[in-house]
């Protein structure tokens, strides 16, 4: 009984997460939704006996990706959102769609799903089988994925670099006036109307 | 020993991940569909454990890592491009990037 | 054990706990003024109760009956829970840290820790990585520039250091082969402390968690000569001592740590009838927490703070690369020696 109580506790709290963050229109608190989601899922886990897969929900999705999305929202100060036509045509389409599509794949899942039962904590997830697991069935994906987040440090580190840091660069030494004359009229990022001030 | 069928989890995370869609597709500031899209990949781990439980076997927890680990290289670089956008274009508003000459 | 039993020893254990954690943060600030005030040759609290030692009640009920200014323009819902979300998840993790060993009371015997997960170490360093949003929060939601880059700047050194700290406690977890706290400590018997094996991890760890718990020589974003006070600048009274109050258990859940993993915890010499058997691992493991909260107070009051762009490199060009270095060798000599 404990375990269709639990699920559905942090089930409810998943939902709930879920549609405040379609509903709320400051992207802070959709971040702050999807945050709870995330801690929800982590005691989901938790109820399927994936105990080290929790933890690294917490740790990494929940404690360093959604960290980077609220710090980018902090930076670049963004606002409520305004609904344009094409928004309006998506949410009288989109909606009821895409809701008939979930209720027609839960009723599928719920009444000719031949899933079989799992009782609380069933899985053994514990640290040293996954550890087992990841350095030999899975080495190669594991090595492919270390190689994966070094490109992305490159390319977010050379992204998100200002302009001008990369026409200093000796190759483009013969120009290095055009760059920051056409910024000129880019606002700093950090200076321009920082803070939750005037969209209140 | 009171057991739960496995279909309710993968019903929660159908609609975790409708939730996801739904909101890819009303939304008009691009962090918040960025959100969605975690939100997808999250309905998605929680289909994998789910199943990892039934069959009792781990490799469904190995690939969980794996999909965390794509998404936080995919957000990382997401939101650079997202500050990069927003350097050139000044605006976080889907439908007013439309034009690939600024 | 009936469920009965399991739930009422839990709640006994849970509120001693927390009662201790706050006395032990209250007078953790004692401590700090006492410690400073001699390291600057000055005296002190020494007029409200021997030695100064009730100057945390006075401190206390300062900050009941202070105003409580709230800005007109701040986003209320996030100002007034910033606070509180860097309060609970500073709180929250002293529930997986064992402060002794088992004691038997025969039906009523159990464990001195609130609850042994064997994926303790994970739980902390998650309720870690929870924390930075009541910093992150907090800045942006005083709407305030000072408070935004004071909040900002903390968040990106926060994440930044938990990458070494982790990094840094993978050499423990090698030679340990365990993730619980409890059998962490039990890998240390007969003198085999961490501190002897893994000195570079300790280093590591201890520069790390200063810049998590933003003190100095890291506490930059708080600085008074830098950013106004940074992430709290716009907060008063309750709110404040708050974030006080969570910056102080942060310190304690380091400190505890830092014993747990490089110093054997409660180990230490064990004598005399069954009463003094249970008493005295927890004062071992309590002197050696003092000697951490006393080692923070002395490095605080020593050393100037780092700029922050010295900062961030320490934390990515140095720390990361000596960290990483650590685990191969650590797992190399395993190796070897297995």
């Amino acid at each position: 009984m404990f375990h269709i109580i639990l699920f559905f506790f942090f089930g409810a709290i998943c939902m709930a997460g879920a549609i405040n963050l379609l509903v709320q229109s400051h992207p802070i608190n959709s971040a702050l939704s999807l945050i709870t989601v995330m801690a929800a899922l982590a005691g989901e886990y938790l109820l399927l006996g994936a105990e080290f897969v929790a933890a690294v929900q917490v740790i990494v999705y929940a404690g360093a990706v959604m960290v980077l999305f609220v710090i980018t929202i902090m930076l670049l100060n963004a606002g409520k959102e305004e609904h344009t036509k094409g928004s309006r045509v998506a949410i009288l389409i989109g909606v009821p769609g895409v809701l008939i599509a979930a209720v027609l794949v839960t009723w599928t899942l719920v009444s000719r799903g031949q899933t079989g039962s799992v009782a609380i904590g069933a899985l053994p997830g514990s640290p040293q089988e996954i550890a087992r697991l990841l350095f030999h069935e899975f080495l190669l994906p594991f090595e492919v994925t270390s190689v994966l987040i070094l490109i992305a440090i490159m390319g977010a580190v050379v992204l998100a670099s200002r302009p001008e840091a990369i026409a200093h660069h000796p190759a483009k030494a013969d120009q290095p006036d055009s760059a920051p004359s056409k910024r000129k009229d880019a606002p700093q990022l950090v200076a321009s109307g920082v803070g939750s001030g005037k969209e209140r | 020993m009171d057991t739960i069928p496995v279909s309710y989890y993968l019903v929660l995370s159908g609609l975790l991940f409708t939730c996801g869609v739904l909101g890819f597709l009303i939304k008009r500031n691009i962090i918040t569909i960025f959100m969605s899209i975690e939100l997808m990949l999250n309905g998605v781990n929680l289909a994998f454990v789910a199943f990892a439980a039934q069959w009792h076997s781990l490799s469904g927890q190995i690939f969980v890592f794996f999909v965390m680990v794509v998404a936080a290289a995919e957000a990382t670089v997401g939101l650079a491009i997202i500050i990069a956008v927003y350097r050139t274009r000044q605006t976080l508003n889907v439908d007013q990037v439309n034009l690939l000459k600024l | 054990m009936s469920i009965t039993t399991f739930v009422i020893i839990s709640l006994i254990k849970s509120i001693a706990v927390i009662f201790v954690l706050l006395t032990a943060v209250a007078y953790s600030v004692w401590l700090e003024r006492k410690v400073s005030a001699h390291i600057q040759n000055r005296w002190g609290p020494t007029r409200v109760g021997p030695f100064g030692l009730l100057q945390p009640l006075a401190d206390g009920v300062k900050f009941i009956f202070k105003e409580d200014l709230t800005q007109p323009h701040v986003y209320k819902p996030l100002y007034i829970a910033a606070p509180m979300i860097a309060m609970v998840f500073a709180i929250t993790s002293i529930s997986v840290i064992p402060f002794g060993n088992y004691v038997d009371f025969g039906p009523w015997g159990t464990y001195l820790q609130i609850t042994d997960l064997n994926i303790g170490l994970l739980v902390v360093l998650g309720i870690t990585s929870m924390g930075v949003y009541g910093v992150a929060l907090a800045g942006w939601a005083s709407n305030n520039k000072y408070s935004l880059l004071g909040g900002l700047r903390a968040s990106a050194q926060m994440i930044s250091y938990e990458v070494s700290l982790g990094l840094s406690l993978v050499g423990v977890l090698i030679i340990a082969g365990s993730l619980s706290l409890r059998d962490i400590v039990d890998a240390q018997r007969h003198l085999h402390w961490n501190i002897l094996f893994q000195p570079v991890a300790f280093f590591i760890y201890l520069i790390s968690a200063y810049a998590e718990t933003n003190r100095t020589p890291f506490d930059l974003p708080e600085a008074e000569s830098e950013l106004v006070a940074g992430y709290h600048t716009e907060y008063s009274a309750m709110k404040f001592a708050m974030f006080f109050m969570a910056e102080y258990a942060n310190m304690v859940t380091v400190a505890c740590l830092a014993t747990l993993l490089f110093f054997g915890g409660w180990l230490g010499p064990v004598f005399g009838p069954p009463i003094l058997q249970a008493i005295l691992p927890v004062i071992w493991f309590c002197l050696k927490v003092f000697f951490f909260m006393f080692l923070y107070v002395w490095v605080r009051w020593t050393l100037p703070r780092f700029r922050y762009d010295q900062l961030m490199a320490f934390g990515w060009k140095f720390l990361l690369p000596l960290a990483i270095a650590n685990i191969v060798v650590t797992a190399l000599i395993v190796a070897w020696r297995a």
